[in-house]
């Protein structure tokens, strides 16, 4: 197919022809630049949390004013949510993974000596954790009941510099132990917390996400044996078959409330509702990019058939003319085709370099990583398949133009 | 002629159908697309306290130096011990200090079961500068705050679910287990964003139940339910061990009402950091801030990024419906250029079919901003499905936005319809005739 013609024939429609161009290659930007971002969403909702998330749900209260009998009152209540049918276990706990709200996040350091902190890890801590949340271990071992410490002895001995009132072991993630000791079994290695504290590792779980701060690092979480009650912030986490969640949830607000009417009921709610509340804003995110894409690449669409058709009727004349001095259908059907495959290949090359621009931007204002390479050709096809599924109406009725229109006017 | 043009506006609307289909939804769609995504932006983005936004500032001062800050800036909160020297310094107008706090309630006295309500300590600056507008009663004063006293005010909502909506300034309400005297009920205050408590929060929660005297509170030991940030050694065991920590939980807010008293507020932060470092406190050089409520909601990224690059590309995406139009005009119009050329030929001037033509786009854009008015308003009660609820239920379809929507869209037509218009109105009447 000769290109030169077409080139001339473009040249006399500089402004539509740019309109065109224009249009694709801003539709190429933002496509390119909206889908990466949906990409990224995506990877971060579908973060996996390590934990049996379907069976789990939560019961948050609070005191009126501080007790003194907190821990007989924590022995009580989970006894009585262990009475629940259903439940098969039960834990107090500070923290979940992917939710918003108190986390306790903390620096460690592998050697006391160094001035800045290696990783900045989340801190797990209650009792029978690991088996209510469900994470499996790897290596090593849970704590033995004997390992745990009540968090306020634990704060009170920070203070006094009591060594015996402190957790002596911790479990760590995989991920964390793949940072710290990269191709050595983590099990019995010290890491150090605060003025030079030494902890064991004795158990590496595979995963378990942190509640928030997932730019420090999204599997970096340590577990410590420190038990903790309600007054010290921590909420029931009590684990089920899916189905019963509903009325165990249920059940164990009414065992709670019988056990002491007395307590507020800060928050109710399966796993599952606390993990698609963090994402809430990535899912709006979500959401609005890919309606935006979908109605940008149908408003384009539709920009090439009227402008294609635009084209058509004018050069009617032309085509009956070229028609009638020997071109065939397929000649004419061609002509158009290309056409629109040159003005595309131009807008794709403009928008790939506004993509890059407006990635740059996102790059320096949303820590965005950059535009990974691969997005250029795929949006390149893209554009092309689209331009030439638009442009097929309109030439396949330049092609039906009969010859004789050339001898009608004039 | 005016009326004649915006019929044969109309006529010609429904003479190429498919083409007048084309361009109403790329109108349609691209405002609704910018208008639904900036009714989100407008309400988590506009000055909560315009008459005074400039006024009030947020003093920072570092008192974690270069190794344990965050990327060289002070904390966004003060420790106890900065708070009260800055109020016992009392170098502004007016100033208060906060932190929010939970308490539980019997609501319907001793018989009901306790629900949990939500507040702030405060001084009693805080109403004044604020301007909280009240109902009843009124703030508390300077010396109530120095007498520790067990004052309260309540929220006009709040004070409705307690005493019916009565006026129940010097009654009694038992809070956490004590007991406190309301001296003031507002009306409906919530500035959104809200600007003066953002350590720990969004700033788009549900409002205010209360607000307590922060001594009393101090004196009561009430924890804080916002954020407690700490840095290095933890050796706070007791309630004294931790006020004397580096934690910094307190949100301090000073009114400066000219140029000359902030800076002299800002010299008297240095120095007070200066002070510090001399007395062996501080180990680095003053490190302070000091930012009006503008200021703070921007370093505070109160504007979630979903929103601002959600508007962005519907921006974007409304930019290339514009150039969609003007193309799918450039071909309404050249399709005409025989009729064109008869009305030119019988002495229809330039600046007619220009006018002419322009009032067609006008039309499409009436018809374009109807449509996307429609499904601007889907798009908004859409944004619940999208948003977190407590930003979403913050955009709402008002008057000035059914306004925007109809001018944006007639505006972006008649703007796309320049150039086709004035293509049209070049059309040479001889060759029009010549040819048919």
């Amino acid at each position: 197919m000769d290109i030169l013609p077409i080139l001339s024939t473009l040249r006399r429609h500089k402004i539509t022809a740019w309109l065109l161009i224009l249009e694709i290659a801003l539709t190429c930007a933002i496509v390119c630049n909206a889908v990466f971002l949906v990409s990224q969403r995506l990877e971060r909702m579908n973060l996996p949390s390590g934990i049996a998330e379907h069976e789990l749900v939560q019961v948050q209260l609070a005191n009126i004013g501080n007790r003194s009998d907190a821990e007989a009152r924590a022995k009580t209540d989970l006894a009585a949510l262990r009475q629940i049918p259903g439940v098969t276990q039960v834990a107090l706990v500070f923290q979940m993974p992917f939710t918003d709200g108190g986390s306790s996040n903390s620096g460690i350091k592998l050697d006391p000596q160094q001035r800045e902190d290696t990783a900045d890890v989340t801190q797990y801590m209650g009792e029978n954790l690991l088996s209510t949340l469900g994470t499996k271990l790897v290596a090593g071992r849970d704590f033995r009941p004997d390992e745990f410490v009540n968090l306020d002895t634990a704060v009170a001995a920070l203070h006094t510099g009591d060594l015996k009132g402190l957790p002596q072991v911790l479990v760590v993630t995989q991920a964390l132990a793949d940072r710290l000791w990269p191709g050595q079994s983590a099990l019995g290695k010290q890491i150090y917390l605060g003025q030079g504290l030494a902890f064991r590792v004795v158990g590496v779980v595979a995963h378990l996400a942190r509640p928030n701060r997932l730019s420090k690092g999204v599997e970096y979480s340590t577990v410590w044996p420190i038990s903790m009650n309600v007054s010290q912030g921590a909420s029931f986490l009590i684990r089920c078959a899916p189905q019963e969640r509903e009325r165990v949830l249920k059940s164990a607000l009414a065992a709670l409330k019988q056990l002491d009417p007395n307590r507020v009921v800060l928050q109710k709610r399966t796993y599952d509702e606390a993990r698609h509340a963090f994402f809430a804003n990535d899912r709006a995110m979500t959401g609005i990019l890919v309606g935006v894409c979908l109605a940008l690449l149908i408003v384009t669409a539709l920009g090439i058939v009227g402008l294609a058709s635009f084209w058509v009727a004018q050069r009617r004349r032309t085509i009956g003319v070229r028609r009638a001095l020997g071109a065939t259908r397929a000649n004419i059907l061609h002509y158009f085709q290309t056409e629109n495959f040159l003005l595309a290949t131009l807008g794709i090359v403009l928008g790939m370099v506004l993509a890059y621009g407006i990635n740059l931007f996102l790059m320096m204002h949303y820590e965005l990583p950059r535009l990974p390479v691969i997005y250029f050709p795929v949006g390149a096809a893209l554009l092309w398949v689209i331009g030439q599924i638009a442009v097929f109406g309109p030439a396949l009725r330049a092609a039906a133009v009969p010859p004789v229109v050339a001898t009608r006017s004039v | 002629m005016f009326v004649h043009y915006l019929t044969l506006g109309l006529r010609s609307l429904r003479r190429n159908p498919a083409l007048t289909v084309l361009m109403v939804m790329s109108i349609g769609l691209g405002v609704a697309a910018s208008m639904t995504t900036w009714s989100v932006f407008r309400a988590v983005s506009g000055n909560p306290i315009p008459d005074k936004s400039a006024q009030l500032f947020t003093p920072q001062v570092d008192n974690w130096g270069p190794q344990q800050n965050e990327k060289g800036e002070p904390p966004s909160a003060l420790s106890y011990t900065d708070a009260m020297a800055l109020m016992r310094a009392h170098q502004a107008t007016q100033q208060t200090l906060l932190y929010p706090v939970q308490l539980s309630v019997l609501p319907g006295g001793n018989r009901s079961l306790p629900v949990a309500v939500n507040g702030y300590a405060v001084y009693g600056d805080f109403f004044p500068m604020f301007e909280v507008p009240f109902q009843y009663g009124s703030g508390w004063s300077t010396a109530d705050d120095e007498g520790h006293a067990a004052v309260v005010v309540l929220s006009g909502e709040f004070n409705q679910k307690l005493f019916g909506g009565a006026d129940s300034v010097g009654r009694e309400v038992t809070l956490g287990g004590h007991d406190y005297r309301v001296v003031g009920v507002t009306r409906h205050w919530d500035p959104k964003p809200r600007f003066f408590a953002l350590f720990g929060s969004g700033g788009f929660e549900d409002p205010a139940d209360f607000y307590v005297a922060f001594t009393r509170a101090l004196d009561l030991q009430i924890d804080t339910t916002g954020n407690n940030s700490c840095r290095g050694k933890l050796t706070a065991t007791g309630w004294d061990d931790w006020l004397r920590s580096n934690c910094v939980w307190v949100t301090p807010w000073v009114e400066l009402d000219s140029a000359v008293q902030v800076a002299r507020y800002r010299q008297f932060l240095d120095g007070y950091a200066a002070d510090q470092q001399r007395a062996g406190r501080f180990a680095w050089a003053p490190n302070v801030r000091l930012r009006n409520v503008m200021q703070w909601l921007d370093f505070n990224h109160v504007v979630p990024p979903e929103s601002r690059i959600s508007l962005m590309v519907s921006l974007g995406f409304f930019v290339i419906c514009l150039i969609n139009t003007i193309g799918l005009l450039l071909a309404k119009f050249m399709r005409r250029a025989a009729e064109i050329g008869v009305r030119r030929a019988l002495g229809a001037s330039r600046r007619e079919i220009y006018k002419q033509y322009l009032m067609e786009a006008a039309t499409v854009g009436v018809a374009g901003g109807v449509l996307g008015l429609l499904l601007t308003a889907a798009g908004i009660s859409g944004t619940g499905l999208l948003f977190r609820p407590e930003i979403a239920r913050l955009a709402h379809l008002d008057l000035s936005l059914v306004g925007l929507t109809l001018v944006v869209a007639i505006l972006a037509s008649v703007a796309a319809a320049f150039y086709p218009a004035w293509r049209a109105a070049q059309v040479q009447p001889a060759w029009q005739l010549k040819s048919n």
